[in-house]
């Protein structure tokens, strides 16, 4: 069957409506976990003793899969696309919170300095100084969060078709079509890799003042760690 | 409160404690997959972050990887999984592996290389072999970060082996999924807080084992 793009009509949808239902439903979270964590991270910074037990909390809520949570939300929300979007803020939450955190922490002093010196008042010094530093380790956050949220979407077929591109999966089992399967894997796939790649470019076009070879610097850079993605994952189960 | 009573009937029903649908025995089965899945991920992994991050080379390619494989949806490569190998066990390894590789790897490689320099080069200087400063001096320096690494793929994959029971086998997945089609409201919701108990259990094991193979000089350095 050469119809790869072919969509079913019990989905009632075109391929290009699939994702812009997948870009929506996994986007929306991301940006409402950005939201929250900000002002979250601010508070952290601001009162030490608050970071650790909002730690624990994400954590626990981290470990909670996400089909399960999808479930117990039905009671509340119904089998609609609130409820898949619910548990992806959620994630995302998780995942920024540490990372925003550590990226205000690691603020030079002398650099917070020179900006009270200046006459900055607490709001524009961390809007104009704190938040522009804290770009790069928040994008990495955002990269993590926007790719496990895309690729979570699919799991909300289970709920009544509501995943989107994942909704081609459930058709590939109940028409015997492997294709429809391949098509929803890989397309999720390629729109994981491009969101990456947008948000990538969003922060080289927002960081003007970094090499762009900066990463292929000398080796043992210790402390460069506006890649590394992980670890700022990792962070959150610290 | 609705979901604290769900999980106080689902822990006081005595039909939930023993058969094979008992939490014993789904417990155990759980346990098996994310032991099986993380041991693959383990084993794959740290050789290539180990040796990539001793010489500094290959960052950009494991970027890659990592981005590509994270990109992978679990969940669309288990059904793709099953309707291309069928039902078994393998179908959930491949998934569950390729979600765990992209911490361990990336992780093992940044902590190898962020390994303070002044130690290694000693070691090179005193005429140490390469494999001998990769696993005497550099292993211990960067044990924490592994396990850190280690613990964050273990949590993911002992919350994601739920969806072993979509495709009919066992693990605690098989109280959210039966739960589902049930209607059965207090099923799902006892089984994900014993998934969340897991999880905590995880992180506890790990901080039991850094306690016991981390060096106390690493440790209080870091």
């Amino acid at each position: 069957m050469n119809g790869f793009f072919h969509i079913p009509s019990d989905l009632q949808n075109s391929y290009f409506g699939l994702i812009g239902l997948h870009l929506r439903e996994a986007l929306i979270p991301v940006l409402a976990g950005l939201v929250v964590s900000l002002p979250l991270a601010q508070l952290c910074v601001r009162f030490r003793w608050l970071y650790p037990p909002v730690l624990w909390v994400t954590t626990v809520l981290y470990a909670i899969p996400s089909l399960a949570f999808f479930v117990v939300l039905i009671d509340y929300t119904g089998m609609s696309e609130t409820t898949v979007m619910i548990p992806l803020s959620v994630y995302s939450l998780v995942v920024l919170l540490p990372a925003i955190v550590d990226a205000v922490r690691s603020v030079p002093q002398e650099t917070l300095a020179a900006a009270t010196a200046m006459g900055f008042g607490p709001v524009r010094r961390y809007l104009h100084v704190q938040l522009p530093i804290a770009v790069p380790a928040i994008i990495a956050g955002l990269r993590v969060a926007t790719v496990s949220s895309i690729s979570l979407v699919s799991v909300g077929m289970l709920i009544g078709n509501q995943g989107a591109l994942g909704n081609l999966l459930h058709d590939a089992s109940i028409y015997n079509r492997p294709v429809y399967a391949v098509n929803s894997v890989v397309t999720t796939a390629v729109l994981a890799i491009l969101v990456d790649a947008v948000l990538v470019l969003i922060r080289v076009l927002l960081t003007p003042w970094m090499p762009s070879g900066a990463r292929r610097g000398g080796r043992k850079a210790a402390g460069n760690r506006t890649d590394a993605a992980v670890p700022a994952l990792e962070e959150a189960a610290r | 409160m609705n979901v604290l009573n769900f999980i106080q009937a689902f822990f006081s029903d005595g039909s939930h404690w023993h058969g094979y649908d008992g939490i014993p025995t789904r417990v155990a089965e759980h346990i098996q997959y994310s032991l099986q899945a993380l041991a693959i991920a383990a084993a794959i992994g740290l050789p290539i972050g180990l040796v990539t991050g001793h010489y500094g080379r290959g960052g950009n390619t494991l970027a890659l990887v990592a981005t590509g494989s994270r990109s992978l949806p679990t969940f669309g490569l288990l059904v793709l999984m099953v309707t291309w190998l069928g039902f078994g066990l393998t179908p959930v390894m491949i998934p569950l592996v390729v979600l765990a590789i992209p911490p361990v790897l990336v992780t093992t490689y940044e902590a190898v290389r962020s390994v303070d320099p002044s130690p290694v080069d000693a070691a090179r200087g005193m005429g140490m072999h390469e494999s001998r400063i990769l696993f005497q001096v550099e292993l211990p320096g960067a044990l924490p970060l592994i396990l850190g690494g280690l613990r964050s793929a273990a949590i993911q994959i002992v919350s994601t082996a739920t969806i072993a029971a979509y495709v009919g086998l066992g693990g605690l997945g098989r109280y959210i999924i039966d739960g589902l089609y049930q209607r059965n409201y207090e099923k799902v919701v006892g089984g994900a807080t014993l998934v969340a108990l897991m999880a905590l259990v995880t992180i506890g094991v790990f901080w039991a084992i850094s306690r016991i193979t981390v060096s106390p000089g690493v440790r209080r350095s870091g």
